[in-house]
């Protein structure tokens, strides 16, 4: 498993000359859950030019359909009066938009410098491992430095950041993942102080987990 | 005088709750500055010499007093988008004291009269933007953002707008790019962003630390701020450590201490038995320095005399348990994997650099090669849109020509294991065999 070549693929994949451009798709035939439109419709009211709206869009549809499928896109083009090709623009560039049918929990291992110094190579393939058998389940990448290197080696599981990870950590990892339980409550980034020994004037407790749990 | 500004406290509980915040004094530089005309806000951060926390370190002031005046709609823009490798002290100041940034945005948005603002967050940062969110909604119900605030002319609309993973976002002019919901592509500068930025108008863009110090200049005025630091180099800085070191972290030092009090005192140096090979003073974008170069100060310009830079003040540290080969080949993908490929001396430059490093391993490298790689950094720097290219050429120079033979015994050693090789080794070269080998 491994990131993604790069923003500036997919200029070589092939396209269909025969197919005509998609346009904006017809409101009148075009289904949009009502839920996914109004939080677009919200969205695009944050911002003076509507095309703003995005990514909060793409995050949006990504959330309800797993991916940014033609029908996901196809319902945030038709709300957002854009086309799908301009959507498919934007929604290729970023590495959190998926292009492809994923497992419905992310965990992007950090392999960037610090963390594959602390062993994050052997982690990520450990974690690959262990979720290769529930591939419906685990969406497993590499990610570039998700700026935890204070954690490393680390992995943001649906959004929570866990660190320093152990290969030992590997099966609770996804276990509480698969449970839908809080991650690897001891070693949330969440509940950490900060390293820095001048930093407060008192000593604090930890910060609870609570708000790290998502 | 206490070097702390931004971490005073930052551990307890409840800070990122108004609440705490307003008994810690919280949202009195506001109202301090409010007071004051824009033209006199200004001034204070002038006098502060504050120089920007995201990379370039272009003085604050300077950059706020470049925005036209007159009434015409001017944004301020907050880079959250923080992604350079090995940095994550915004991270920290986002999440434990959100009402912080949001003080030091309202203020620096009444310096430079911009009545709307944004705060472009990185995806990946989810529970961080969830507790700026919530901020944000406890400080409009306070009246600190929205119309009028607090009784005085000045307005300002505040969104937090969360990316979708992409490292060049963190460029000003591809976050703009990514906030106008499009590619995050650079753009061709000028027109600079004072002057034609997000929607096309006059818009101000600093880092997340460069913001939420502004409230501790406020109160303590420009001229007390700039005797923190060193003379070019004023303040306070947070400086996250990672890497090979025993308590990677964040910390706040004042600007020009040695660096190796930074990396051996407060973040306890590399492991026992293990010796610093090479460090990034500023992210992986830096060049890197040696073991020779620890006692450089570490602000701005002593770091640039050194040839490196300080960057977004994120050191990593380097052991020499790590080959050279495999550190310059992990920078060169990461650049490769970010270059948003709108500039051909980036796109390809980065792609080939990964395919020589590779060619390496597999033992079809000669020592030429490191010429070759050497001579496509040079032709990366200066010749793109943005500095993306530039940020694996600096680093990937500086290894070659600091570590050339190591490179070379690495080389030499892979065509061995490949059959290659050709002429047998000179002793010297035999002699980097064995440490290359161990």
């Amino acid at each position: 498993m491994s990131a993604t070549p790069g923003r500036a693929s997919g200029w070589d994949r092939s396209a269909d000359p025969e197919k005509e451009p998609a346009l904006i798709p017809d409101p009148a035939t075009t289904e949009v859950p009502a839920q996914l439109r109004e939080t677009i419709e919200a969205a695009m009211t944050r911002y003076p030019e509507r095309h703003s709206a995005a990514i909060p869009a793409l995050h949006a549809a990504q959330q309800l359909h797993g991916w940014c499928s033609p029908e996901a896109i196809e319902q945030v083009a038709c709300v957002m009066r854009v086309t799908p090709a301009y959507l498919d623009s934007v929604a290729s560039f970023y590495d959190m938009l998926e292009q492809t049918p994923v497992g419905s929990h992310s965990v992007y291992v950090c392999t960037n410098i610090s963390c594959s110094l602390r062993g994050a190579d052997a982690l990520l393939e450990a974690i690959s491992a262990a979720a290769r058998e529930d591939p419906a389940e685990f969406n497993v990448r590499a990610f570039e430095c998700l700026g935890a290197c204070d954690i490393a080696p680390m992995a943001s599981v649906d959004g929570v950041y866990v660190g320093p990870l152990s290969l030992d950590d590997v099966p609770q990892l996804l276990d509480d993942t698969r449970a839908g339980r809080a991650v690897l409550p001891d070693k949330q980034l969440a509940t950490r102080l900060v390293a820095d020994p001048n930093a407060n004037s008192q000593e604090f407790p930890p910060h609870g987990v609570e708000e790290g749990t998502r | 005088m206490s070097d702390i500004v931004l971490f005073k406290d930052i551990d307890e509980p409840g800070l990122s709750t108004l609440g705490v915040y307003e008994a810690r004094g919280g949202y009195s530089a506001l109202r301090k500055a409010l007071a004051m005309t824009p033209a006199e806000m200004l001034g204070e951060l002038e006098a502060s010499g504050l120089r920007g926390r995201g990379g370039a370190g272009f003085q604050m002031g300077k950059k706020v007093s470049f925005l036209p005046q007159g009434s015409m709609e001017k944004y301020l823009v907050c880079n959250a988008d923080e992604s350079e490798p090995g940095t994550f002290k915004d991270r920290e100041l986002m999440q434990k004291n959100p009402h912080m940034l949001i003080e030091g945005i309202v203020i620096a948005s009444h310096a430079a009269g911009a009545e709307r603002s944004f705060i472009y967050i990185r995806g990946e940062y989810a529970l961080q933007a969830d507790v700026l969110d919530a901020a944000l909604a406890e400080a409009r119900e306070a009246g600190y953002v929205g119309e009028q605030i607090l009784g005085s002319e000045h307005s300002l609309s505040l969104v937090v707008h969360r990316g979708a993973g992409a490292y060049i976002c963190g460029e000003e002019t591809g976050l703009l790019d990514s906030l106008e919901g499009k590619r995050g592509n650079p753009r061709l500068k000028p027109p600079f962003p004072a002057n034609q930025g997000l929607y096309q108008g006059p818009t101000l863009i600093n880092n997340v630390e460069t913001l939420s110090t502004v409230p501790a200049i406020t109160l303590m005025g420009g001229e007390s701020y700039a005797k923190l630091g060193v003379e070019t180099s004023t303040g306070t800085k947070l400086v996250s450590v990672s890497g090979h070191v025993q308590r990677p972290g964040n910390y706040e030092v004042e600007l020009g201490i040695p660096s190796r009090e930074l990396i051996y005192d407060l973040a306890g140096g590399p492991p026992e038995g293990r010796e610093i090979k090479c460090w990034f003073p500023g992210g992986s974008s830096a060049p890197v320095l040696t073991a020779a170069d620890l006692d450089v100060p570490y602000d701005f310009d002593s770091l640039a005399k050194a040839g490196s830079m300080l960057g977004s003040g994120a050191i990593i540290v380097v052991d020499d348990s790590t080959p050279i080969v495999d550190l310059a080949l992990k920078v060169a993908k990461f650049y490769r994997h970010e270059s948003c490929g709108k500039c051909t001396p980036c796109r390809e430059g980065t792609t080939w650099t990964v395919k020589m490093l590779e060619r390496i391993d597999s033992g079809e490298a000669t020592p030429m090669d490191l010429d070759i790689m050497a001579s496509v950094q040079d032709h990366i720097i200066g010749n793109c849109l943005c500095v993306l290219g530039d940020a694996m050429a600096m680093p990937i120079g500086s290894m070659i020509a600091k570590f050339r033979p190591e490179f070379e015994a690495h080389i030499e050693a892979a065509r061995m294991r490949s059959g290659m090789a050709g002429a047998p080794l000179s002793a010297d070269e035999q002699a980097l065999l064995g440490q290359e080998a161990r």
